[in-house]
């Protein structure tokens, strides 16, 4: 037997497999040609609780379906039912690892329907806040692309400098995941005494970590091999599939909404997010990358033109009895994986009437991720799903 | 946006206009043309990115109130709109077509909501809830606590109290 010609494969994918008048592929399970898999919702190659039904021919992803649910707790439902102020515990769950930016849209949509502006030494310390989330979720979110590949180091380096963002995060808020420091009206405290040193510190170290991830990573033969040329994502797919943040810059789309629509104190600041066009998932890390740089320079730049101190929060009626006039809005801001939105409804009563949260995986993790899938091997689907940030919470809320 | 908002005014029945912000206005529309104003504004002022869909439950008017959130790339605008469908026979036409990711948005509202958009890819397919046969669990009149009684059951050692009797208690203790 030829071996050569028994693995032979024709180089034009798009061809297999056969696709039906519909244009979807022609899968007849019974045939012994394909098989169905699940990746997750335990599985260390995927992020967070969510799973994918993969059927594949040999190594090759033909179809796949994201299956979300595992972590639904109807978080918007039971916002229903609570006060504004009580609102805020249920509301920053709703993506564990970067929970700022739902205090901040969640506070921004109160004071928007409510009426409340917010003292200028309070927008600070909220821009403060948010990048530094940004910041611990980047050191973690660049090196784990590497860890998709099996390139675990840079994880491990990662993760001890977040820890210490995590103390930086303690000390001004008190908790070291969830803050709630953003509440209505501002915030709950000024920096304490020696913060901005003990940051600088840190962000000394970070700057290290940017130059050690350079060697490790994309200087990487192997992960380069794996990573360039894959999951590429068209220009034409970016209003398409609804694709946001650092996965549209990759692609040369500039999606950012810091500098699209400043909110806070962005537009004081200098600083210009990074774009390329390769649209694959090397790309995509590298703006991740870029973006890790382009925190720590704002985070500087905060520290050293951001007030000592002022008023930190606006007046606001007792908490417990405001009632919110009748209106909608939506408000949003830049989160690490992109446009991250709130969508409020009120009715004049203490409770919200309807609260929608529009976060880039929803449209990420669905539509698009089952589209990219197609046709590429079953050992890059992590890598795949990882380049693009996807965060189930924030999906099934 | 109120060049816009007369050009809308001018080839479709709208009411309630209201500018939010500089950037963000909200229009309510007839259901018949809605698909047809969400199509024009996608293909001829240039709303190609569609930033949500989602449902409010009016209860008390018998409706559901679809918003369909559109944004503008170009000149950075965003406008909501607005359609009134009847809550006893919830039904929208769908718009699969004009965004690869619309039919996630429909399957979503179908199940949560019970609004269904004929013709939609995959709208029998669960989202997020699998085998449920209750009332759709975002609708105002499913109600959570009852359900979650009747559901699951007490943990030991756990009570509830009501929050304004308890606290009364715990701090005015002689009263």
């Amino acid at each position: 037997m030829d071996i050569k010609k028994l693995f032979q494969m024709n180089p034009d994918r798009s061809l297999y497999p056969e696709m039906g008048e519909d244009g979807k592929p022609i899968i007849d399970l019974s045939s012994h040609k394909f098989l169905k898999i699940w990746q997750g919702p335990q599985h260390p190659g995927v992020t967070g609780n969510m799973s994918l039904e993969l059927t594949v021919s040999g190594d090759e992803i033909v179809e796949s379906k994201t299956h979300v649910g595992y972590l639904h707790r109807g978080f918007e439902k039971l916002m229903e039912r609570r006060k504004f102020i009580q609102c805020f515990p249920t509301c920053i769950r709703m993506c564990v690892a970067e929970p700022d930016p739902n205090e901040y849209i969640l506070a921004a949509s109160i004071e928007d329907l409510g009426g409340i502006e917010v003292p200028e030494t309070a927008q600070w310390l909220r821009t403060l806040a948010l990048e530094m989330a940004r910041l611990q979720v980047l050191l973690r979110g660049v090196p784990g692309q590497g860890g998709t590949f099996a390139l675990g180091l840079g994880y491990q380096w990662g993760n001890y400098i977040r820890d210490l963002i995590l103390d930086r995060f303690e000390e001004l808020t008190g908790g070291r995941v969830y803050h709630m420091y953003i509440i209505p009206g501002g915030v709950r405290g000024l920096l304490p005494d020696g913060f901005k040193k003990r940051m600088e510190e840190n962000l000394k170290l970070v700057d290290e970590f940017v130059k050690n991830i350079d060697d490790l990573m994309y200087n990487n033969s192997v992960f380069k091999q794996r990573a360039v040329g894959l999951g590429v994502i068209p220009r034409d797919w970016i209003e398409k599939y609804g694709v946001y943040g650092p996965s549209a810059r990759a692609a040369g789309v500039m999606r950012d909404v810091r500098k699209t629509h400043p909110y806070l104190k962005y537009a004081e600041l200098d600083f210009e997010p990074f774009t390329t066009t390769e649209s694959d998932v090397y790309a995509r890390s590298r703006v991740r990358w870029h973006d890790l740089q382009t925190t720590v320079d704002l985070i500087r730049q905060i520290m050293a033109k951001m007030p000592d101190k002022g008023d930190i929060r606006a007046e606001t009626p007792n908490v417990m009895h405001w009632r919110i006039p009748k209106g909608e809005t939506y408000q949003k801001c830049e989160s690490s994986r992109g446009e991250y939105g709130m969508y409020m409804v009120t009715d004049g009563s203490d409770k919200p009437r309807r609260v929608n949260l529009k976060g880039p995986s929803y449209t990420h993790a669905n539509a698009l991720l089952e589209k990219l899938l197609i046709n590429a091997n079953i050992a890059d689907t992590a890598g795949i799903m990882v380049s693009l940030a996807t965060c189930p919470p924030e999906i099934e809320r | 946006m109120i060049d816009l908002i007369k050009d809308i005014e001018s080839r479709f029945e709208t009411s309630d206009y209201i500018q939010k912000l500089d950037h963000l206005a909200f229009i309510t529309v007839e259901k018949e043309q809605a698909i047809a104003l969400v199509t024009y504004l996608r293909d001829y002022r240039k709303y190609t990115d569609l930033t949500l869909l989602t449902a409010v439950d009016w209860l008390e008017d018998g409706v559901f109130q679809l918003t369909y959130l559109l944004n503008n790339p170009t000149d950075l605008t965003e406008i909501g709109v607005r359609v009134m469908i009847d809550r006893e026979n919830a039904t929208m036409e769908s718009a699969h077509h004009l965004w690869e990711n619309m039919m996630t948005y429909q399957r979503e509202l179908r199940e949560m909501f019970g609004i269904d958009f004929p013709g939609s890819p995959r709208l029998e397919e669960p989202f997020i809830l699998e085998g449920w046969d209750d009332l759709p669990p975002y609708r105002r009149d499913f109600k959570t606590k009852e359900y979650a009684e009747k559901t699951y059951f007490p943990r030991p050692g756990r009570q509830s109290n009501d929050p304004a009797t308890y606290m009364k208690s715990k701090m005015y203790p002689n009263d």
